[in-house]
């Protein structure tokens, strides 16, 4: 270790603390000497799983989060069992009870919160004991071993919690609670009436609206006997445990001088009133509020340790909480502010005979709340909707039937975790099964659904299992810590946003990808395998014709305009108008797989052939002997535009869809787009051309043409809606490509249009394309301008900017 | 120790790779990094074999073209979590030409996953 390295001391090796410094090693490690001060005797562990290691369902070791080993590994002093006892602000060192001294350059302080005592006679009997860490859980498991009757004061999460695994132990348990129903401020009273009936089912008695006013000695004095309530009612009791609420722990920070109101007093920077002092966790006040649950602590973490690592960039800016209770075979789940107020509307659904019960919340078109019970396979969902402000009026009919009542695959149709074995699948991508997930997310210490996609791949590829995987971490971690921000970064390389980036691009008519970098500071030199595919598209898309393509920052089938497979060779699929061939193409198309040996030829789901296994160096020969244009296939780019043979053959034709399913590909192909773009085009209602689930989708009726947009066939289907009614094929070529233009211009890179339009409205497109005539003609001036002159990149290569040498494999000289 | 010129290195773009064939059929890829840095690597992810001279290049890195898995071209390694190495072999920058020692190979300690599985 060097020694002129500045010193972090942190006081509390909790979980807001370590997660802290965990952040602060992710950025900048070896920035500081850190010492790590922890009152209790332990390593950093997980407490909110102590209500599973009471319950008997897991043990302590299990729940460690960092052993003493991650400590020495990463350099860290540990002082376990040192509680800091004075912080000398001038000398700049802390002095714990044994009077070790230890100075410091930045100091964390993260020093928990401590249970909330009623001060009420026999507070101090033995037998009364909180809950709060393992010392504790570890007194009431011995207890539960040689005493029978408990009470637990306090109905909340924590008591509940307390109460179930003390009845698990073979106690008998009686809950008092000063309110009318448990959990009142996480649940509405239906829902805390489901919950109480299902907890008397497992054994539980409860007291409501009852008032401790005295605990009881028995005859020696010393030890408690029972619990006096208000109504006069005595309650005989070997062991009460009180989880009536936490308060900060800022007696410390308080003596230091600090700012104290509630908790410590920090700013969006996570700092005390002392710039030199940080603080994160429970004992912290941020703009007035005191979180106690961990996923803001986590968000705080993230803000503190950006600071600590001199990036200063980060803000935290609050937090919305959701809670779960951790009650094996309780489902329950609450979010957000459910208790409505003026101006909102409830969406209910009640089924009281299958145990379930949701409501949900709206105010001003925006889900503000939610409480469910029974079935929280939505919960992670609806919190994010919460988060973001989304909009929920377009899906306000469906809302209550959640994300995942349409079109997932991949999963059985599987949508509850709880009641999977082990050996479900539950990414079909990545055949993860969920006892690996569990394994994972019990030996890693895993929080968050990108730790868990990192660590096992699940949910990692098309994401339709995520609901499930969310699930999982709620059973296993006690709930799913990526909650916090609502701002999401571009990627690792730096903290903007997309729309960030695009602006930035737009305003400062940036050119290349090394000025973007440098106008907004990129965290790395030349980004990353994500970052720079996207800021290669937004340049393109923002500056046609005026900003240079980077082929090395394309994905190899961007690069090499055919789709890598899984053994290194390549597909070629040719476009093929509207999925209509002839016999001098398909006798091409013969020639060249026999020439080059080419193994499969398959008729795609696209309506047209795919050339599977062409070898790398046989590309340009194949491209050139077939004679046909890019079919694109391999490129975020507009693939096909499907037909059905419409008016001129079919009985029942009204429009000629071919014609125009044609005239569409042709005015479209070489359009590239933040994800891959379909059409499809069906002359009649019975819609062959499967148009309800394209980018854009069009069928003709007898007086013309309806026209959908934001269908999605894909990993999870969804049904284009309805855009606009036009009459002749012109109109449908302007309308469409305008509002191809708007998602080109203002899509965010990977987003295909369905998730676009859910972002910004459809009421936003219909509003800027349909309703607005100037600036859909300017859109679609736009998009033309965009594409005059775009080169076919197999049969224009040198203009197109395609590296031909690397076709060439290198020979030795 | 016995190197080859293999090409200039104006012939890799930068952050981009080329293919060199060992007589015996293996495929080494020659990569180039924004700062002219070349490095040298089997082609052959540690993974399930993908081809990684096809990846993004970025920094010391380079993201395989088949499943995303990031390669470290100064040791062939798997970035964490995921574990993994593949071959690595030597190769330098002398008057403007790339030169490689096909034959430097240190052989990987693990194999990859989809020669494991056979
Ligand atoms: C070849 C084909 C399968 C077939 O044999 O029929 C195919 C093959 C691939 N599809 Fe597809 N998709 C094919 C039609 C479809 C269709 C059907 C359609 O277009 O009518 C869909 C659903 C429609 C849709 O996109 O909304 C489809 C939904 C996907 C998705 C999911 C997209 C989504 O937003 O949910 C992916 C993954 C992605 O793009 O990220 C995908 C990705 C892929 C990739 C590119 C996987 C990959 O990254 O390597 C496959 C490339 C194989 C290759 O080298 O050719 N493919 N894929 C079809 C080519 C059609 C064509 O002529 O161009
Ligand atoms: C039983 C239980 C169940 C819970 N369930 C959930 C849940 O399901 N979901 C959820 O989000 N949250 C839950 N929580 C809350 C969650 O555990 C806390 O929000 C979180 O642990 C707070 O982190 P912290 O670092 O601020 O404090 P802590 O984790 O309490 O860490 C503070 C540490 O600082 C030490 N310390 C204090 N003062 C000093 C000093 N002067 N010197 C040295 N060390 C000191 C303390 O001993 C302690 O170890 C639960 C809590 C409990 C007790
Ligand atoms: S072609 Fe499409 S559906 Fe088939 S395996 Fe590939 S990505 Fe999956
Ligand atoms: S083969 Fe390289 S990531 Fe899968």
């Amino acid at each position: 270790m060097k020694l002129d390295k500045p010193k972090l001391v942190v006081v509390g090796n909790g979980m807001a603390g370590i997660r802290t410094v965990e952040e602060l090693l992710k950025l900048s490690p070896g920035l500081y000497d850190i010492t790590v001060f922890g009152a209790e005797p332990h390593p950093n562990y997980n407490r909110i799983l102590l209500s599973p290691v009471l319950a008997g369902e897991q043990t302590f070791d299990d729940i460690v989060l960092n052993t003493r080993e991650w400590y020495a590994e990463k350099h860290i002093t540990l002082h376990t069992g040192k509680k800091v006892v004075k912080i000398d602000r001038r000398a700049r060192c802390v002095e714990t009870d044994d009077g070790t001294r230890e100075p410091y350059d930045r100091l964390l302080l993260a020093t928990g919160s401590d249970p909330f005592i009623l001060p009420v006679p026999g507070k101090d009997l033995e037998g009364v004991i909180t809950y709060r860490d393992i010392h504790d859980t570890e007194r009431m498991i011995a207890a539960a071993a040689t005493h029978k009757r408990a009470v637990v004061i306090g109905g909340g999460l924590l008591g509940l919690e307390a109460a179930n695994g003390l009845k698990l132990r073979g106690m008998e348990v009686t809950v008092v609670h000063l309110m009318p129903w448990l959990m009142e401020r996480q649940l509405d009273r239906t829902a805390a009436g489901l919950l109480q009936r299902t907890l008397e089912g497992k054994g539980l008695a409860f007291r409501l609206e009852a008032k401790t006013e005295a605990l009881l000695p028995d005859a020696t004095g010393k030890r408690l006997a029972a619990v006096k309530l208000n109504g006069g009612e005595e309650l005989p009791a070997d062991l009460v445990v009180m989880a009536v609420g936490i308060r900060p722990n800022a007696g410390l920070a308080a003596s230091a001088g600090l700012h104290i109101d509630r908790g410590v007093v920090v700013n969006d920077t996570m700092q005390t009133y002392d710039p030199r002092i940080y603080a994160v966790g429970e004992c912290v006040a941020h703009r007035g509020i005191a979180y106690g649950l961990v996923a803001p602590l986590f968000e705080q973490a993230r803000v503190c340790a950006n600071h600590l690592a001199q990036f200063g960039i980060a803000r935290y800016s609050g937090s919305q909480v959701s809670t779960k209770l951790k009650v094996t075979g309780v489902d329950l789940f609450s979010a957000g502010n459910f208790t409505g107020g003026e101006g909102s509307e409830d969406i209910v659904l009640s089924d009281p005979g299958a145990g379930v019960y949701k409501r949900l919340v709206l105010k001003d078109d925006k889900l503000i709340g939610a409480v469910l019970y029974g079935d929280t396979v939505d919960g992670a969902w609806l919190f994010k909707l919460i988060r973001e402000g989304t909009n929920v009026a377009p899906m306000r009919d469906r809302i209550m039937f959640g994300e995942s009542n349409l079109g997932d695959t991949g999963h059985q149709g599987q949508s509850k975790a709880a009641v999977m074995p082990d050996s479900a699948e539950v990414c079909g991508c990545n055949g993860v099964c969920k006892g690996a997930i569990v394994n994972a997310i019990k030996a890693q210490g895993l929080f968050t659904l990108e730790d868990v996609r990192k660590h096992t791949k699940a949910s990692s590829s098309c994401g339709s299992c995520t609901g499930l995987v969310e699930q999982i971490l709620m059973f296993t971690a006690g709930g799913d810590y990526s909650a916090a921000p609502t701002k999401k970064s571009m990627c690792g390389c730096t903290d903007h946003t997309h729309q960030e980036v695009r602006d930035a691009i737009r305003q400062q008519h940036l050119l290349s990808i090394p000025a973007v970098y440098q106008f907004l500071e990129w965290r790395s030199p030349n980004g990353c395998a994500s970052c720079r595919p996207a800021i290669n598209y937004y340049l393109l898309s923002t500056w046609p014709h005026e900003a240079k393509d980077d082929p090395q920052s394309r994905f190899i089938n961007e690069r090499s305009h055919a789709n890598i497979q899984k053994d290194g060779t390549y597909s070629v699929v040719p476009r093929m108008w509207g999925g209509e061939t002839n016999s001098a193409e398909l006798r091409r198309i013969a020639d060249v797989v026999d020439k080059y040996n080419i193994p499969t030829v398959k008729v795609t789901g696209g309506q047209r052939l795919d050339l599977l296994g062409v070898k790398k160096e046989d590309l340009p020969a194949v491209w050139k002997e077939l004679d046909m244009p890019s079919g694109h296939a391999y490129a975020k780019a507009l693939r096909t535009v499907k037909t059905c043979v419409g008016s001129d053959w079919c009985r029942f034709g009204t429009q000629n869809s071919t014609l125009m399913g044609q005239q569409l590909e042709r005015a479209l192909w070489r359009m590239y787009a933040p994800h891959k773009v379909k059409l499809a085009v069906s002359g009649c209602p019975r819609n062959c051309a499967e148009s309800g689930i394209k980018d854009v989708g069009v069928i003709g009726v007898d007086s013309g043409w309806e026209i959908y947009v934001a269908g999605n066939g894909g990993i999870k289907t969804e049904v284009a809606e309805f855009f606009c009614k036009v009459k002749t094929h012109e109109e449908v070529l302007e309308y469409s490509g305008a509002f191809l233009q708007l998602y080109r211009e203002e899509g965010w890179y990977l987003e295909r249009t369905v998730h676009f339009v859910k972002r910004v409205g459809l009421d936003y497109c219909k509003q800027r394309v349909v309703e607005d005539a100037a600036n859909r003609k300017a859109l679609w001036e736009r998009l033309q301008f965009a594409l005059d002159g775009e080169p076919d990149p197999w049969h224009e290569p040198e203009k197109a900017g395609v590296d031909l040498k690397q076709f060439i494999p290198l020979v030795p000289a | 120790m016995s190197y080859i010129a293999i090409c200039k290195l104006e012939d890799i773009p930068s952050l981009g790779a080329r293919r060199y064939r060992r007589d015996d059929g293996k495929v080494i890829a020659v990569f180039r990094n924004a700062e002219d840095k070349v490095f040298a690597l089997q082609d052959k992810c540690p993974h399930k074999g993908g081809p990684l001279s096809q990846g993004i290049v970025f920094g010391e890195s380079v993201a395989c073209p088949l499943h995303n898995w990031c390669i470290g071209l100064d040791d062939g390694k798997a970035a964490a979590p995921d574990e993994g190495m593949t071959e690595k072999f030597s190769v330098r920058v002398a008057d403007g030409l790339v030169e490689l020692d096909p034959w430097s190979g240190v052989s990987a300690p693990m194999v990859c996953q989809a020669e494991a599985a056979e």
